[in-house]
């Protein structure tokens, strides 16, 4: 039997505990230091294991960088795959206990804010020193700059582009050859594509509840048009511009339309968002450039034939792209900073880049790589070069991007879920956008 | 007296590892302004605590755990004492219904809401062709669609798995019930739903109030299920108290404080919810 009197002592004791446990754990968090200057400019190979981890979607081009780097160096890079969900929760738990890894490559939206918490280590005076930085694609290195302080590289680029279905386009009566070069044409193809009432088939499809893969499909449209999602310090939306509002107004046709968005679309949290195109049952979407290279091998194995372009805007002839994928960078915990240096200084280069990913048909990160080393490849995947080299992507930029964009719930996805399947109010939406993004 | 407490060391041991020192890391860490990158940066209270009770979302979270915990216990533990008297008589035919009804529980709660996934995915899932072929759905849409289909969506997903783990635990009480009451109580001329009423049900009281506290806590706690099949949408509308204190730990907010003082809410309102369900084993046991 417990006396009330052990009960009030095991109380008091906890709450002893408790107060003084703050205490003790306090510390956390601080910015962490800058990389010594001694380093070698191009790091060191000494056959050190280094560890990596990034994201499931980039997997098969993390696995190539990884298995060059390996076979041409002493030092060993041990890569970890994370499941996209899980990161944070893993990079977060990891943080707290120091145990991340030597090179921690994450979302290239997510990137401000690990960089603000400072789990990266400071590495501005390597990546200044680079004789090659301005030919390096600088979205990737912009999301990780803190009050001056560069933290991050890039290390696969994503970028968003229109592809459709070239079977599809024949069946409906459309010009193959020629995708949509404005939102009016990617709806009337759209609808065009619906109209064939085929089992399965429609004219669209859109992943209404994954924040991040709509900020990918949708925000170009805007920035083609010369309009800011954001204001240039993250922290107040501008998403009621017309050229939003035309684009949003065309998905809203889209889904009033028989066929016009895929079914489940709306409830699409970004698990098979890829996976209705690349079984051919989609007529024309905004789709990831990393996917476009499976279709395109699919297609020389007899699967249907892909066009690819630019994601235009309202206007004619105006395109811009998202530039997304994985930045990179040295974490606090490192114990092998000179070596994850190597490893990073050598992806930089245009020789690495051009193997690792222009001869893998996969987008270069270097402005340089992209511009000589596709004279051979696949016009379509030229077409997805073009795209960066012409300086019409954007890589957003906020430290609360997560919670206003990509988490679940987020005042954007309840946006999109309002004005393409509801009655939205596009202002207050933009508002409670905007509440989120002041707030840190 | 000494060699008694060296006894109960062990015993101690485990309790203040496993039970006490999360416990007080959890009052910490809802005391603290913890990131979930950044860690711990000092005691803040009451912050976090004000700031879950002002999310929007909770209210609407709270709301919808309990409609879900009331559905789901209700329709558990009537499948559950159901399937029990079915199956109870042992022949080769209830052995292998008991199997039946017992498969699904071998199957874990994130693969069983995968394979559900996968069945209502519009894509790949014969579920909305089947049921816009019976003309219950538009062909177009999808059971996960609105809030209310996606709840009862995944109230099938738990009662297939689930069935069968209380039909068993039900057969367990049914079985303790001494076979000499029945026979007594049909030698005085009682029916079927009489003996169901005045012995079964009474002598069942311990075992159906131990699956109520199982089930109650089980589904305030829900998570894996709804993670897996709507991520709390469409629009918020199937967020549990458990996905929201996710939420605020590892996707909107990172904030490890915050998550840890909803964490002890519930844990808080779980002891008083229980306490009132024992208190009714306990009047039985009298």
């Amino acid at each position: 039997m417990i006396s009330m009197k052990s009960i009030v002592r095991t109380t008091t004791a906890i709450a002893a505990a408790a107060m003084l446990l703050p205490l003790a754990a306090c510390g956390g968090g601080s910015q962490s230091g800058a990389v010594s200057d001694k380093i070698p400019a191009k790091g060191t190979d000494d056959g050190a294991q280094i560890t990596l981890w990034t994201r499931s979607p980039l997997e098969r081009q993390a696995k190539n960088v990884v298995g060059v780097y390996n076979k041409s160096h002493k030092n060993k890079v041990k890569l970890e795959i994370i499941p996209n969900d899980d990161m944070e929760g893993k990079v977060g738990g990891a943080s707290q206990t120091g145990s991340l890894p030597d090179i921690l490559a994450g979302d290239v939206v997510r990137i401000p804010y690990w960089a603000s918490e400072g789990i990266f280590k400071d590495i501005t005076k390597q990546i200044d020193a680079l004789s090659n930085k301005a030919d390096l694609q600088q979205g990737h290195i912009k999301a990780g700059t803190v009050d001056g302080k560069k933290y991050t590289l890039p290390f696969i680029t994503d970028v968003s582009i229109m592809v459709w279905n070239k079977d599809l386009y024949q069946q409906a009566g459309l010009d193959p050859e020629k995708g949509p070069a404005s939102i009016e044409e990617f709806t009337s193809q759209a609808k065009k594509i619906a109209g064939l009432n085929k089992d399965g088939v429609s004219g669209s499809y859109l992943a209404g509840q994954s924040g991040g893969a709509l900020a990918f499909d949708l925000f170009p449209s805007s920035w083609a048009d010369g309009h800011e999602v954001m204001n240039d310090d993250g922290s107040k939306a501008s998403l009621d511009n017309p050229s939003m509002k035309a684009t949003l107004d065309a998905y809203h046709q889209l889904a009033e339309t028989t066929n016009g968005l895929g079914a489940g679309s709306k409830e699409e949290t970004g698990a098979t968002w890829t996976a209705p195109f690349a079984n051919g049952k989609v007529g024309v979407m905004p789709y990831p450039n990393t996917s476009v290279t499976a279709v395109i091998e699919a297609e020389k194995k007899g699967g249907f034939k892909v066009g690819v372009a630019p994601i235009p805007g309202t206007e004619e002839g105006k395109t811009a792209t998202f530039l997304g994928g994985d930045a990179m960078g040295i974490s606090k915990d490192s114990k092998h900073v000179a070596q994850a240096w190597n490893f990073l200084s050598w992806l930089m280069q245009a020789d690495s880049q051009k193997q690792v990913f222009a001869d893998k048909g996969d987008t270069a990160s270097n402005i340089r790589t992209l511009k000589t080393a596709y004279t051979d490849a696949d016009p379509r995947v030229q077409t997805i070069n073009s795209v960066i080299i012409d300086g019409h992507g954007q890589t957003p930029k906020s430290p609360a991007f997560n919670e206003a964009f990509n988490a679940a719930g987020s005042p954007w996805q309840l946006l999109i879920q309002n004005a393409v399947w509801g009655k939205g109010n596009l202002q207050a939406d933009n508002q409670a956008v905007s509440k989120v993004l002041s707030k840190e | 007296m000494r060699r008694g407490m060296i006894y109960a060391l062990p015993d101690w041991l485990f309790i203040i590892v496993l039970f006490v020192v999360p416990i007080v890391l959890l009052i910490v860490m809802a005391g603290s302004r913890w990131t979930l990158m950044g860690g711990n940066r000092g005691w803040n209270f009451p912050t976090n605590f004000t700031k879950v009770l002002h999310n929007e979302l909770l209210g609407h979270a709270i709301g919808f755990t309990l409609e879900y915990t009331v559905i789901v216990t209700v329709i558990l533990l009537v499948l559950g004492l159901g399937l029990a008297l079915l199956v109870q008589e042992s022949s080769a035919w209830n052995n292998v219904l008991r199997t039946c009804f017992l498969l699904p529980s071998a199957t874990g709660l994130a693969s069983a809401s995968l394979l559900f996934y996968a069945l209502y995915s519009p894509q790949v899932g014969p579920v909305t062709k089947i049921l816009a072929h019976l003309g219950l759905m538009d062909a177009n849409g999808s059971v996960l669609a609105t809030g209310q289909s996606a709840l009862w969506a995944t109230i099938i997903v738990i009662v297939w798995r689930f069935s069968g783990y209380y039909m068993l635990l039900m057969m367990i009480g049914l079985q303790s019930i001494p076979g000499d009451l029945y026979e007594a109580a049909r030698m005085d001329g009682a029916g079927t739903w009489r003996i169901f009423r005045s012995i079964t049900l009474p002598l069942m009281r311990p075992t159906i109030i131990m699956c109520l506290v199982y089930c109650v806590t089980g589904s305030i706690l829900a998570f894996d299920q709804f993670f897996i099949l709507t991520k709390g949408g469409p629009n918020n509308a199937t967020m549990t108290v458990v996905e929201l204190i996710y939420n605020f730990a590892f996707d909107s907010k990172k904030d490890l404080g915050m998550a840890a003082a909803l964490s002890l809410i519930v844990l808080l309102a779980l002891v008083v919810i229980n306490s009132i369900q024992m208190r009714g084993l306990r009047d039985n046991t009298k």
